[in-house]
């Protein structure tokens, strides 16, 4: 069973139904023994991240994310999600991210259309990535102002290119993150989503591979 | 490189795809959901669903479409019609839409836009503008009600205000091309993408393939939007894609 953290924030429904076409019982859950006890997480999310800390703090799914994490359980991180593992961001004030990941969140900025909304190339930057498991780049769909700069270039994945490199895909150990929306981009994206879930098959290994 | 766009847009009236759709294989060639996973698999970048429903029933069950269509489908939509309050939107976004189209109630009310884009964000608010020639002026005039009313807006000043408003992007249709096929309003368009900042999905007029060229090459369209010529398979997503790809445009 695959929980989908529900924090009041964003469409989960498409997320929800993505992973149940892939084959996999989805749960899109705010209670912690069900989040604790499930396979795998998602931790969508669309909206601001200071917002999102706030309703996540509020209801204390910020420290079961944690926990989750740290007991070797794949978690993914989508969109608003992906940028809410790391440490901070600037959105709007200064704020604490989840902190599983070292790294900023920052806005874009310069002369080019804001958000970076569309479809764009993946380069895969660590192609034994078990994400990337039989899979070519391609392009996928991308809605967001904000983008994290990772502080370690091992948890970096894969980038797009929008005006220079920008964060497409992170992952540490159990831990992954990507920034584009994986439930609406085609075959890629389902792709993707789906080699993420197959972790949740395989946790015992993944988590001896990563300790 | 963001890759350009191609948007089938299907009209829907009561639950049912009205225009008419020439598809084979289809169990049920007026199922607006089945339409939307068969563009899908074809290869659309995204899709538009135009709900012309009159009465308080047949949005009712645009909404199921809209939820259907979302356990369907693994590329973003936008639905459109008839949206007058922000409500509508949280109703639609909820149910699955990625985005919601406003028109004639964005004229009428320009904060629906900014309550729109403020509470869901601007990637999810499209203005749709129709737009047509207007001699006396030598530019641009914004209709509304679709196409039926005049307004006395220009749209160029109408797209740079949407923008300001917060819309995270225009849908521009030209009535003058719209049903020609002889290609998409390469001046309208260019005027109006060289005047925002947010993208521009120009429609009407698409006939042949190389018009998706012409409207990206020449006039800065971020995507290209038809339907009857998807439809009627005049030509297929992909057809409009490889010529794209033979030319050097960025496509998915």
């Amino acid at each position: 069973m695959i929980a989908i953290i529900d924090y009041g924030m964003g469409n989960l429904h498409s997320v929800s139904k993505a992973v149940e076409r892939l084959g996999y019982e989805a749960v899109v859950t705010a209670d912690p023994q069900t989040i604790l006890e499930a396979d795998g997480a998602i931790l969508p999310g669309v909206g601001a991240f200071g917002d999102a800390m706030q309703n996540l703090s509020n209801t204390g799914l910020d420290e079961v994310a944690k926990f989750f994490a740290a007991s070797g359980k794949p978690i993914l991180g989508i969109c608003l999600g992906m940028q809410l593992l790391f440490s901070e961001s600037t959105e709007y004030g200064q704020h604490e991210g989840l902190n599983l990941l070292p790294g900023k969140v920052i806005r874009f900025s310069g002369d080019f259309k804001i958000p970076h909304m569309g479809w764009n190339k993946l380069s895969f930057l660590q192609a034994d990535s078990p994400l990337f498991a039989g899979l070519d780049e391609g392009h996928v769909y991308f809605v967001h102002s904000f983008h994290a700069k990772v502080e370690l270039e091992s948890d970096l994945l894969a980038v797009t290119d929008y005006h220079g490199p920008v964060t497409a895909i992170v992952g540490r150990g159990n831990v992954f993150g990507m920034q584009f929306h994986p439930e609406k981009s085609g075959e890629l994206g389902m792709a993707l989503l789906g080699n993420f879930l197959a972790l949740t098959r395989s946790e015992k290994t993944q988590g001896a591979a990563t300790a | 490189m963001l890759a350009k766009r191609i948007i089938p847009c299907l009209d829907v009236k009561d639950g049912r795809v009205v225009k008419g759709v020439n598809f084979v294989n289809l169990r049920d060639a007026g199922d607006p959901v089945e339409l939307a996973a068969t563009y899908d698999r074809e290869g659309a970048d995204e899709l538009v669903f135009l709900d012309i429903s009159a009465s308080v029933e047949g949005r009712a069950t645009m909404i199921e479409v809209v939820k259907r269509t979302a356990g369907e489908i693994t590329i973003p939509f936008t639905v459109g019609g008839g949206i007058s309050h922000v409500d509508d939107m949280k109703r639609l976004l909820r149910a699955g839409a990625d985005k919601i189209g406003i028109n004639t109630a964005a004229i009428r009310n320009k904060s629906l836009v900014s309550d729109g884009a403020r509470r869901f964000g601007s990637q999810c608010i499209v203005v749709a503008i129709d737009a047509k020639f207007n001699p006396e002026w030598g530019e641009w005039e914004v209709y509304t009600h679709g196409g039926r009313q005049s307004t006395g807006i220009r749209a160029l000043e109408w797209a740079k205000e949407a923008e300001k408003l917060g819309a995270g992007e225009l849908l521009l249709t030209s009535m003058d091309a719209d049903g020609t096929k002889d290609g998409f309003d390469i001046k309208l368009t260019a005027a109006v993408s060289n005047s925002v900042g947010i993208p521009v999905i120009a429609s009407g007029g698409a006939g042949r393939v190389e018009h998706f060229h012409e409207v990206f090459q020449q006039a800065n369209a971020d995507a290209g939007l038809a339907a009857t010529i998807f439809h009627y398979k005049e030509m297929t997503i992909q057809e409009v894609k490889d010529d794209l790809r033979r030319k050097g445009v960025e496509v998915r």
